[in-house]
C-alpha cells in the first residue's frame, strides 16, 4: 500500500439539460479531454470504473457502453454506486486499485443523465435513498425532506434563519456564474431564494440543487507511471476517508451533524497529515456537498472548519468566499454547477485539480499557498460519506 | 398519446424537445415497479398496530431494544427476541413539510414528516397531524393509529396540549 496515486488528466462535460446528446455521447465529452490532458490513449488504461446511480436513464451497463464507445474493450471494469457520493466511490475504487498495485493507470468516469426521465419520476426515485420500507413507503419522504429535517433542527438549536440558508445559495450562484460548465450561470439575491416556492419546509426551490445531466472523468496514475510518462501537471490524492450512516433517520442521534462525515474526515485528515483540530490551516479551499443550502453549513462544522453552531456565522460574514477564512464551492457547488449524481464526486476532484494547478476561470481562482484542496461528498442524508484531500506535493 | 401521434406522423416514436429543439426518441417500453417485501419476522408489529399498540423487539439475552423492530441482535448475535409494548408518548425533535410530493403520494395534500423521541428511548419517524406552524421546540406528542386514504392503518404523531 505504498504507491502514491495522482490525477494526471481531467475532462468535464457541460452540466445542465443535455437533450442534445445520449448517455454514451455525454460520457465521451469528458473522456476525450481526460485522455488528451493526460497524454494517454484508451489502450494504455489498465482498468476503468464508472460511477452512476442510474434508474432514471436508459442505459444501466455504462461500463460496457463506454468500453464500446471509447475503445476500452476488453479492459476490466465495474460500476460503483453510493447514492450522491457515487462519484467519490468510483474514485475510491480507482485509488485503491492502484494502491494495491493491481493497476498503474485507471480511468474513473462519473455520469448521470437524470433528465431522460420526467422530474416527477426523479423525485419518486431519489426519495428512496434512505430506508425505503420504514421512511419512504408510508411517509413519502423526498430527498429535500430528509435534509430539511436537519435544517429545521439546526435552526432550532442555533437560531439560524431561512435567510442564512439563502446566503449559501447566493454565494454558490455567484461563483457558478463564472463557471462555463455550470448548469446555472447567473447570480441571484437573497430575495430570489426567499421568494421561491417551498419544496420541503424550510427549503425553497433555490435552497435545492437541481436535477442535472453531466459527466466528469479523471485519469489516475501510480507514482511509477507518473515518472514513466514524465507527467508535469498532476495533483496527488493525499488521503481519503469514508463513512456510512444508518438507513433510518429515526436512528440518528441528532439532526445537526452527520457522524459518517465526522468519521470520514478524521480518517482523511490523519492519512493526509492534517491536524484535525485546525484543518483550515492546511487547506486552500474546499468543495462540500451542498445538495441543500443547510447541508453546506453543517458540512463546515462536521469538517471542523469552525466550531459547532458557527457555520452560519461563516456564511453571514462571507468567510467562504475567495479571500475569506476558507473558500468553499467556488465552482458553484452542487447548487449552481448542478448535481448529476454519479458525476458530482468526480467533478469535485476536477475542481481540486483546477484550483491547485491554478487553471480556474477568471474571477474564481483561489490563492494557492498551502497546496491542498478538500472534497466532501455525501450520499443520501449522510448514508455515505467520502472526504478526500488532494495536494500538489505527494506525502 | 404523444407517442401514438408521432408514430403516425413520422413512422417513429419521436418528439422534438421544446427548449433545445433536439430530437428525442420517446421510449416505447414502460416499466412499473412494485415490490413484495417480507414482514414474516415482524408480524407482531402489525398485530399490535391493529390493537392500537406500538410493539417492538428486545433481545432476551442482552436487553438491547430495537425500533423499528428487527429479528436479530447484532450486539450478542442472538435471534431470541421478545416483543414489548412501547409507551406511546414522546417529544418532537424535528420536522419538515413536504410540498413537492412524489407522484405515488400525489393524492395527499402537503404533509408534515416529523421525528419524535419516545419516552422509552427509541425515536420514531411518522406523519404529524395538525398545523405544523403551531408546533414549538420541545412539543410533546402521542403516537396514534390512523387510517390512510388508501384504507390501511398506519401510526402517526399527534401533538399533545
Amino acid at each position: 500500500m505504498s504507491e502514491n496515486v495522482a490525477i494526471i488528466g481531467t475532462g468535464h462535460s457541460k452540466f445542465g439539460t443535455r437533450k442534445d446528446v445520449n448517455v454514451a455521447e455525454l460520457c465521451w465529452e469528458s473522456i476525450k479531454p481526460a485522455f488528451e490532458s493526460a497524454g494517454v490513449e484508451p489502450k494504455d488504461i489498465d482498468y476503468f470504473v464508472v460511477g452512476t446511480a442510474g434508474m432514471w436513464s436508459s442505459e444501466a451497463a455504462v461500463p460496457a457502453l463506454i468500453a464500446e464507445y471509447a475503445g476500452l474493450e476488453p479492459k476490466g471494469s465495474m460500476r460503483a454506486e453510493a447514492a450522491c457520493a457515487t462519484g467519490s466511490a468510483a474514485i475510491r475504487v480507482g485509488y485503491t486499485t492502484i494502491k494495491s498495485e493491481l493497476a498503474d493507470l485507471v480511468l474513473v468516469l462519473g455520469v448521470e443523465k437524470m433528465q431522460e426521465s420526467p422530474s416527477s419520476t426523479v423525485i419518486e426515485l431519489i426519495g428512496r435513498f434512505g430506508s425505503y420500507f420504514w421512511e419512504f413507503e408510508n411517509f413519502g419522504l423526498t430527498f429535500p425532506g430528509y435534509y430539511a429535517m436537519y435544517g429545521t433542527a439546526y435552526m432550532i438549536k442555533y437560531g439560524a434563519t431561512e435567510e442564512d440558508f439563502a446566503k449559501v445559495a447566493v454565494k454558490n450562484h455567484y461563483y457558478g456564474a463564472k463557471n462555463p460548465y455550470a448548469q446555472f450561470q447567473r447570480e441571484i439575491t437573497v430575495e430570489t431564494v426567499l421568494k421561491s416556492p417551498y419544496i420541503a419546509w424550510p427549503f425553497k426551490l433555490y435552497d435545492c440543487s437541481p436535477i442535472t445531466d453531466g459527466s466528469a472523468c479523471v485519469i489516475l496514475a501510480s507514482e511509477e507511471k507518473v515518472k514513466e510518462l514524465g507527467v508535469e501537471e498532476k495533483v496527488w490524492i493525499l488521503g481519503q476517508g469514508t463513512g456510512t450512516g444508518t438507513a433510518n433517520l429515526s436512528k440518528r442521534k441528532d439532526f445537526t451533524s452527520l457522524p459518517s462525515v465526522v468519521h470520514a474526515a478524521e480518517i482523511a485528515y490523519k492519512i493526509a497529515g492534517i491536524d484535525k483540530d485546525d484543518p483550515v490551516k492546511y487547506l486552500d479551499g474546499a468543495d462540500v456537498h451542498d445538495c441543500f443550502t443547510a447541508a453546506e453549513i453543517i458540512a463546515y462544522e462536521d469538517l471542523n472548519f469552525c466550531r459547532r453552531g458557527e457555520g452560519m456565522k461563516l456564511v453571514r460574514e462571507e468567510q467562504t468566499y475567495i479571500g475569506g477564512r476558507i473558500p468553499v464551492n467556488i465552482d458553484g457547488g452542487l447548487k449552481a454547477k448542478g448535481h448529476p449524481i454519479g458525476a458530482t464526486g468526480v467533478s469535485q476532484a476536477i475542481e481540486a485539480y483546477k484550483q491547485l494547478l491554478q487553471k480556474a476561470e477568471p474571477g474564481r481562482q483561489a490563492d494557492i499557498v498551502k497546496g491542498r484542496w478538500l472534497a466532501h461528498n455525501v450520499g443520501g442524508t449522510g448514508h455515505y460519506a467520502y472526504v478526500t484531500v488532494y495536494g500538489l506535493e505527494k506525502r | 398519446m404523444e407517442q401514438k401521434k408521432s408514430i403516425e406522423e413520422f413512422g417513429f416514436p419521436l418528439v422534438v424537445d421544446e427548449k433545445s429543439g433536439a430530437l428525442q426518441w420517446l421510449d416505447v417500453r414502460e416499466l412499473n415497479i412494485r415490490y413484495t417485501i417480507s414482514i414474516e419476522n415482524i408480524k407482531p408489529f402489525y398485530e399490535g398496530l391493529r390493537q392500537g399498540k406500538l410493539l417492538t423487539t428486545r433481545c432476551k439475552k442482552c436487553n438491547e431494544l430495537y425500533f423499528p423492530p428487527q429479528k436479530d441482535c447484532y450486539k450478542c448475535f442472538s435471534s431470541d427476541m421478545e416483543w414489548i409494548e412501547l409507551k406511546r408518548e414522546g417529544t418532537l425533535e424535528t420536522l419538515t413539510v413536504i410540498f413537492v410530493r412524489p407522484p405515488s403520494f400525489s393524492m395527499y395534500d402537503p404533509y408534515t414528516v416529523a421525528v419524535a423521541k419516545l419516552d422509552d428511548g427509541p425515536k420514531i419517524l411518522a406523519w404529524l397531524k395538525g398545523d405544523p406552524r403551531k408546533i414549538r421546540p420541545g412539543q410533546r406528542v402521542r403516537v396514534e393509529i390512523g387510517r390512510r386514504k388508501e384504507g390501511y392503518m398506519m401510526y402517526e404523531l399527534v401533538p399533545l396540549g
